[in-house]
């Protein structure tokens, strides 16, 4: 029973997701899963998985936020845009401009935040406003459009399928399959690399549900895929980010740092951390995803124009403490931050089927953060 | 104005009866069983302390008493007065006198002591306050525990001491007739201490109940007509002033449920070697007030395999001086030599402290030495994450788990598993985790600010055999205390600060705890008759 239990308590949020997939099901009577709309869930957030990301490092550092990301992506989308459709400049060149772009003004903004210790959230709030006034000084308050084909091609086609079987992509399907085998099969060498050494190991039982569930996981949406388009290429830019920053987070001693600085600060510091490259990191990382959701975002919309990203940040910083991120920082994984963008996505999504009014929308998103904050607090007191 | 608790008529009218009875007090915690059967008598007017190691559950009953843990959250019965109470939340107890001074000081700094006197307890109309009532009473009862401040200085302005006090005046605008206060002098110099022992003795007399928990078993035989002792949860007895023997010793045996004859382990024989860190004419200055002086030409040296004791009063500077050499974490305008086995280093960062060889482990472990929401082995590693990574910066997890494995067990860490959050532990174990960190950093010379504050005494001795062992290994120890029998206990070598200087160098073996406090008082003087 305790068992069962803190399954429970380790999941909540994924439990969370399932059942609202399930009632989505329901409530459109099943369009829900149409491989067409699977495929949007992935190419309609997948700045939000990448804005999620960053944000989450930000969060780390003690529950600091990152306001102008939004703005950010618009900025970085008008500049890549008046190069590549004024300008006619080569693509790698806009892009590589546009990752200068970022670069940059993370730095500025770590800068202010690391070193003067201006609170972030003042730094911020004034990117915010300073980026999205340059963003609409660049465009000229116009819209700038089409994108050239080659730059889309690099975010909005898919895969090509090598096997031509008529109205199934078997690519995907394969792809799926691989990812699967050779997930599990590394999670077999890990613990078997594990026992050799004398390590503690989870019980075997609990790790085959784990990856029976996981693996049934990718098939299904592989699946899904399979029968629109196949596989879209921005999953892949998604599942690199979400790969790298998985791995930093979780594996690297740069990544313990944001953990050990969120958790308490001083102890950080007296232990050798130098808090400040940590809090620099966090903003110019954060700087760099946005100018990579930039590029997503223009070539999603098929232009650059002055309201792009508008509330970006709400959806990052949302998913963020939906997946589980303290809002007071020091704790937070990036998988959990994925489900909470995934559980947003859906609720989008499925309140569009519905044809849910915007503005009812609005109020459900509100609630459902508010609800996945209290519902953390209020376990936690439970436990404590 | 009345004071119907402290009146002497009020005394005479309660004489001699039982104040507050606990009966079979069962409280369980998931898993734990935190209070078992515990009773506790305490009479009208006496001071009674209630005494334990950490964990014992000390805490744990007082927090049923006052209402912290609800009734019906706990077995058995709370008799106050004659009658049987059913408090669901601390203004329940409050109401009928009961006040608990926890032993984290709960005032707001930049409120000023009035506000923070009548903090849920305003005076006047709910929708307004009557600010001159408020600080006239305020007033009064500061002049009760003794305070001369004015009762409008903000909080901040005045020392830890002074804080105290105002807790006590603050429990005293409540209408305390019984006061509880949980370690009450654990951040006091001594002779705070004694003052604030002296005012307890004086309520007493004016009929005031107070129950005392305490580390500090001096002072408990000090002020105490009753002493409970509760060990693993239960009440193992009740010691009188009058008829029985109340010693340290006698009590020790109590909490520990043996004798501990040696308070402090004895070192294997072991040669102190060459010099390792010498530091010479060593002056900071205080991080905000730039023209305060906070260390003054301070010179010392540590040796191999050296215990060094550095005894004072509180606010001595012992702990300004070491954050200051442990790669300038403290203060400004530093100037002065550190010489590490003879060569001349400049510590500019913890992390070049920490690559020549010194280690700080503070005395503050839950503000400035733990990550509390992070596991016991993310705790351990994490001044040393280059020991379990690669080049790349890649944690090896598992050498990690292995790693923190192995100091739980030397260490004897209590804890289910070393995944388990550092939060969840108690003082004593979460002080063998801080130790664990910095043994990890492979140190050579470990300054310990106050290793033993606020842990029992079984914990403590553990923490002396850890420290003999660091010496025996030739590292050196830097031991700061203000525990004056603990520095002549454990070092073989002691200096004694006052006022952000070195007043004196006293061999262990000859040093008293007369000779120390003479030191203080000396260089006390002098400055006074400048």
């Amino acid at each position: 029973m305790d068992k069962v239990k803190e399954i429970f308590k380790k999941y909540t949020m994924v439990l969370v997701l399932i059942l609202v997939i399930i009632a989505f099901t329901i409530g459109t009577r099943g369009r829900m899963l149409l491989p067409a709309n699977i495929n949007n869930l992935i190419a309609q957030n997948a700045y939000v998985f990448v804005l999620a990301t960053g944000m989450l490092l930000c969060i780390l550092t003690g529950g600091n936020i990152d306001l102008s990301v939004g703005s950010v992506v618009c900025f970085v989308g008008a500049v890549g845009g008046s190069m590549m459709v004024n300008g006619k400049l080569p693509i790698w060149l806009s892009m590589a401009v546009m990752i200068a772009v970022g670069l940059a003004i993370g730095a500025w903004q770590g800068f202010w935040i690391a070193y003067v210790k201006i609170p972030p959230f003042i730094t911020t709030l004034a990117g915010m406003l300073v980026f999205r006034g340059l963003a609409n000084v660049i465009l000229n308050g116009l819209t700038l459009a089409p994108m050239p084909a080659q730059y889309l091609n690099l975010f909005n086609s898919y895969i090509p399928d090598f096997f031509h079987v008529e109205g199934f992509n078997l690519t995907c399907m394969l792809f799926g399959i691989i990812v699967a085998v050779v997930s599990s099969v590394m999670s077999f060498r890990g613990r078997a690399v594990k026992i050799s050494k004398g390590y503690k190991v989870e019980s075997f039982s609990s790790m085959i549900v784990r990856l029976v569930i996981i693996d049934l996981a990718i098939l299904a949406f592989m699946f899904k895929l399979s029968q629109y388009k196949g596989i879209p290429v921005v999953l892949i830019w998604v599942a690199v980010v979400i790969l790298i920053y998985n791995y930093i987070t979780s594996k690297t001693t740069i990544g313990r740092h944001f953990y050990a600085v969120g958790g308490n600060e001083k102890a950080a510091s007296l232990s050798g951390v130098d808090t400040r490259k940590v809090f620099f990191t966090a903003y110019i990382n954060m700087a760099f995803l946005a100018a990579i959701a930039g590029m997503i975002t223009i070539a999603r919309l098929n232009s650059a124009n002055p309201t792009a990203g508008t509330n970006y940040e709400m959806d990052a910083i949302g998913s963020c403490f939906i997946g589980g991120a303290s809002a007071y920082g020091g704790i937070g994984t990036v998988p959990g931050v994925i489900v909470g963008a995934i559980l947003m996505g859906v609720i989008n999504l499925g309140m569009n089927i519905m044809g849910v009014d915007a503005n009812y929308q609005k109020v459900v998103k509100g609630l459902v953060l508010l609800a996945a904050v209290i519902f953390d607090i209020v376990s936690k007191k439970k436990k404590a | 104005m009345e004071y119907p608790r402290l009146s002497l008529d009020g005394r005479l009218f309660i004489l001699s009866t039982t104040l507050l009875e606990l009966k079979n007090i069962t409280k369980t915690f998931p898993g734990v069983k935190a209070l078992d059967n515990v009773n506790l008598k305490v009479e009208d007017g006496e001071i009674h302390a209630l005494v334990g190691e950490n964990g014992a559950g000390k805490s744990t009953l007082m927090k049923v008493l006052s209402g912290i843990h609800p009734y019906g959250t706990y077995k058995g019965e709370i008799i106050y007065n004659g009658e049987r109470c059913k408090f669901t939340k601390i203004t329940d107890s409050e109401k009928k006198g009961i006040v608990i001074i926890h032993q984290e000081l709960a005032l707001i700094p930049y409120l000023s002591i009035g506000e923070n006197m009548f903090l849920g307890n305003e005076r006047g109309k709910k929708y307004a306050i009557d600010w001159d009532e408020t600080f006239n009473l305020a007033d009064k009862y500061l002049k009760q525990v003794g305070l001369k401040e004015s009762s409008k200085t903000l909080v901040k302005d005045i020392g830890v001491g002074k804080m105290q006090l105002v807790e006590i005046a603050k429990a005293l605008a409540k209408n305390a007739r019984l006061l509880i206060l949980d370690e009450p002098t654990s951040s006091l110099n001594e002779s705070e201490s004694r003052a604030l022992l002296n005012l307890l003795l004086e309520f007493k007399k004016k009929g005031m109940t107070s129950i005392i928990i305490s580390h500090k078993l001096n002072e408990i035989s000090y002020v105490a007509d009753q002493i409970t002792i509760i060990r693993d949860g239960q009440t193992i007895e009740t010691l009188n002033k009058a008829t029985d023997d109340i010693s340290e010793a006698r009590i020790i045996k109590g909490m520990v449920g043996r004798d501990l004859t040696d308070r402090f382990p004895k070192r294997e024989a072991h040669e102190i070697g060459e010099v390792m860190m010498e530091v010479k004419n060593w002056n900071v200055y205080h991080p905000i007030f730039l023209e305060k002086k906070v260390i003054d030409n301070v010179s010392f040296n540590v040796r191999r395999g050296e215990v060094l004791g550095i005894a004072g009063l509180m606010g001595a500077g012992r702990t300004e001086l070491s954050m200051s050499i442990f790669g300038k974490s403290y203060g400004t305008q530093i100037s002065g030599k550190i010489k590490i086995n003879g060569k001349e280093v400049h510590l500019n960062t913890v992390k070049e402290a920490i690559a020549h060889g010194l280690a700080y482990v503070t005395e503050d472990r839950k503000g400035n030495g733990l990550i509390l929401p992070n596991a016991i082995k993310m705790n351990i590693s994490l001044a040393n994450l280059a020991e379990v990574s690669n080049k790349q910066g890649v944690i090896d997890t598992d050498k990690e788990y292995e790693v923190a494995k192995d100091y739980k067990k030397e260490l004897k860490i209590k804890c289910p598993t070393v995944e388990q959050h550092v939060n969840n532990l108690s003082g004593g174990n979460q002080q063998k985790v801080l130790l664990a960190k910095w043994m990890f950093a492979k140190p050579d010379i470990l300054i310990l600010d106050e290793p033993t504050r606020g842990i029992d005494v079984g914990a403590k001795y553990e923490i002396y055999c850890i420290i003999n062992q660091l010496v025996e290994m030739g590292k050196s120890v830097i031991m700061i205390s203000s525990e004056l029998p603990e520095v002549l206990g454990m070092a073989d070598r002691i200096y004694v600060m006052d006022e952000g200087r070195i007043v004196g160098e006293l061999d262990a073996a000859s040093a008293s705890q007369e000779s120390i406090m003479e030191c203080i008082v000396a260089s006390q003087n002098k400055k006074g008759g400048k």
